[in-house]
């Protein structure tokens, strides 16, 4: 007994540790002021509407979302026929896309961007579409992850051969039969690599720099100027990942509890 | 479906995995090697023969190695403590953990200014109470770094390690505990060894996770802390001491310290396999 209370405060530990830096910046974000007193002096809604206000946010906030949804769709476009080609078709090599997810994973974006500027810098390409691309492959893993999982819970190509005895083209029977029973599990997927992408701030900053000013590079620019803006930039930020963060659970329970029931 | 039809679909994703993955990377380990003359190695020779970037690759790994370590037994801990839960609470939790994974890099690094900058919530009451070895404690340094880094591990051990603790029956410690097994000895002789790979597998990838973080430190130090990835940063942006070659050495240097941490771990999971 007395273990399991040694337990409960590490776990008691790891909660507070976890959540306090949220909370205070959360608390933060609606101080007015908060310099020399443990708790803020007053409550205010003064600096999410300047955040508001401030053209250069809402424009870093719409590059951000721009930049994410972009590459989310090129991926889902490009990478979700490979994934289902492979698994329905070429199931033996599909250890190959498992070796490229495992090395995209590992392989963190500091050294990628010193290839990416080596090889592309001097050709006179945009370096934002070099981002976009290597966007796209980094966030390969979760949308793998999606798609795998949600075609291991169905027999894919029996379902799809049963459609097509039954009549349907090939076509059809990808649309209408496949593609509604893997969607939640695809746009979970969709969804994670989005908010990942959204937070990312390695490579847009060492490949494009401020040339290209998204929401990390705007708070990166407010640490030193306003604390209190950017603790209004991170509020929006916790909201809109907290917001995904309970949509995914929501999708992964649902896409699991159609083959459970 | 016919091979033009599937060569059709597979092509324009083996296409970008080569142009943004795997020639990039293959790229800077030619450059690695070359200066202006052609082929040379003395990149690799500045490398380690340069005393600041050595201390960037230990510091690093410093940092890394005891990061994980405490992630590890925290969350070796808390996990343990979860099991009691219900699994709806337990599923809540993991639903927090996974929001608080993705904060990390800038935000992560600001949340941290809050609570122990400066004017930091946690060093105002230290300093209110008067204990003044904690309010001089300086975010900006080692100390800081740590704990930025372990608040980064922490949702990322958990979620490794509970899907291994998930795998521990019930029935084991029934059957053990009928047999006469104290719960001590029941964690030390079967719980421990059939974790223990997970467990090792978890600390590479939490060590891996650690050698490759950028924006925090970056962050909170702007480059002053001598760390590799801050080195690779720093060579790769400078406009003017941009220094390309060395920065591909560098780089090339931690990839090996991060593969080598993986197979470390593969070989000592294979031994313990073979142990059990």
């Amino acid at each position: 007994m007395k273990k399991r209370g040694f337990a409960d405060l590490f776990f008691l530990l790891l909660a507070l540790y976890l959540v306090l830096p949220v909370v205070a910046t959360m608390l933060y974000a609606f101080a007015t002021k908060w310099n020399k007193t443990i708790l803020p002096e007053g409550l205010t809604f003064k600096w999410l509407a300047t955040l508001f206000q401030d053209a250069e946010f809402i424009q870093a906030f719409g590059r951000s979302v721009l930049l994410s949804c972009g590459a989310v769709l090129v991926a889902l476009l490009v990478i979700v026929p490979a994934i289902f080609v492979i698994v329905l078709y070429f199931p033996k090599y599909e250890k190959w896309i498992q070796v490229a997810v495992v090395m995209v994973y590992s392989f963190p974006g500091i050294i990628l961007a010193v290839g990416l500027i080596r090889v592309y810098s001097k050709l006179g390409v945009s370096m934002i579409l070099v981002v976009l691309g290597a966007y796209v492959i980094g966030i390969l893993p979760y949308i793998y992850q999606g798609t795998r999982n949600s075609l291991r819970n169905v027999d894919a190509r029996q379902l799809l051969d049963a459609a097509q005895i039954l009549g349907a083209s090939k076509f059809q029977a990808f649309t209408k039969i496949l593609l509604p029973t893997v969607y939640p599990g695809l746009f979970a997927g969709a969804l994670l690599s989005f908010s990942v992408l959204f937070g990312e701030f390695v490579l847009i900053n060492l490949v494009v720099g401020s040339r290209f000013e998204t929401v990390q590079i705007y708070l990166m620019k407010k640490l030193s100027t306003s604390g209190h803006i950017a603790s209004a930039v991170v509020f929006i930020y916790i909201v809109l990942m907290g917001v995904l963060t309970f949509i995914i659970a929501k999708l992964t329970k649902q896409s699991k509890g159609a083959t459970n029931g | 479906m016919s091979k033009r039809q599937s060569i059709a679909w597979l092509s324009p994703f083996v296409v970008l995995v080569l142009l943004f993955f795997l020639v990039p990377l293959l790229y800077m380990l030619i450059t690695s090697f070359q200066n202006s003359d052609g082929f040379t190695l003395a990149q690799y020779q500045s490398v380690l023969t340069n005393g600041y970037i050595l201390q960037g690759f230990k510091n690093s790994i410093t940092l890394s190695v005891i990061s994980a370590v405490i992630a590890l037994i925290v969350t070796l801990f808390a996990v343990y403590a979860m099991m009691r839960f219900s699994p709806s609470m337990r599923e809540k939790i993991l639903i927090l953990t996974n929001l608080t994974s993705n904060f990390s890099g800038i935000p992560l690094a600001f949340a941290f200014i809050v609570l122990l900058g400066n004017s930091g919530l946690f060093t105002l009451l230290f300093d209110k109470w008067g204990i003044d070895t904690l309010s001089s404690f300086s975010l900006y340094s080692w100390g800081g770094l740590l704990l930025i880094y372990i608040y980064f591990q922490l949702p990322l051990a958990l979620m490794l390690l509970y899907p291994i603790y998930d795998g521990i029956q019930q029935q084991w410690k029934e059957a053990a505990a009928l047999l006469g097994a104290s719960t001590w000895q029941f964690w030390k002789k079967i719980g421990i060894p059939v974790m223990l790979p997970g467990i090792v597998g978890t600390f590479s990838v939490l060590f891996a996770n650690a050698m490759g973080a950028y924006a925090s430190a970056y962050a909170l130090t702007s480059s002053n802390y001598n760390l590799v990835a801050i080195r690779i940063g720093s060579l790769i942006k400078g406009d003017i001491f941009a220094q390309p070659e060395l920065a591909s050495a560098i780089a090339v240097l931690l990839a090996v310290t991060m593969v080598t941490a993986m197979l470390l771990s593969e070989w000592s999971i294979s031994k313990t396999r073979r142990k059990l």
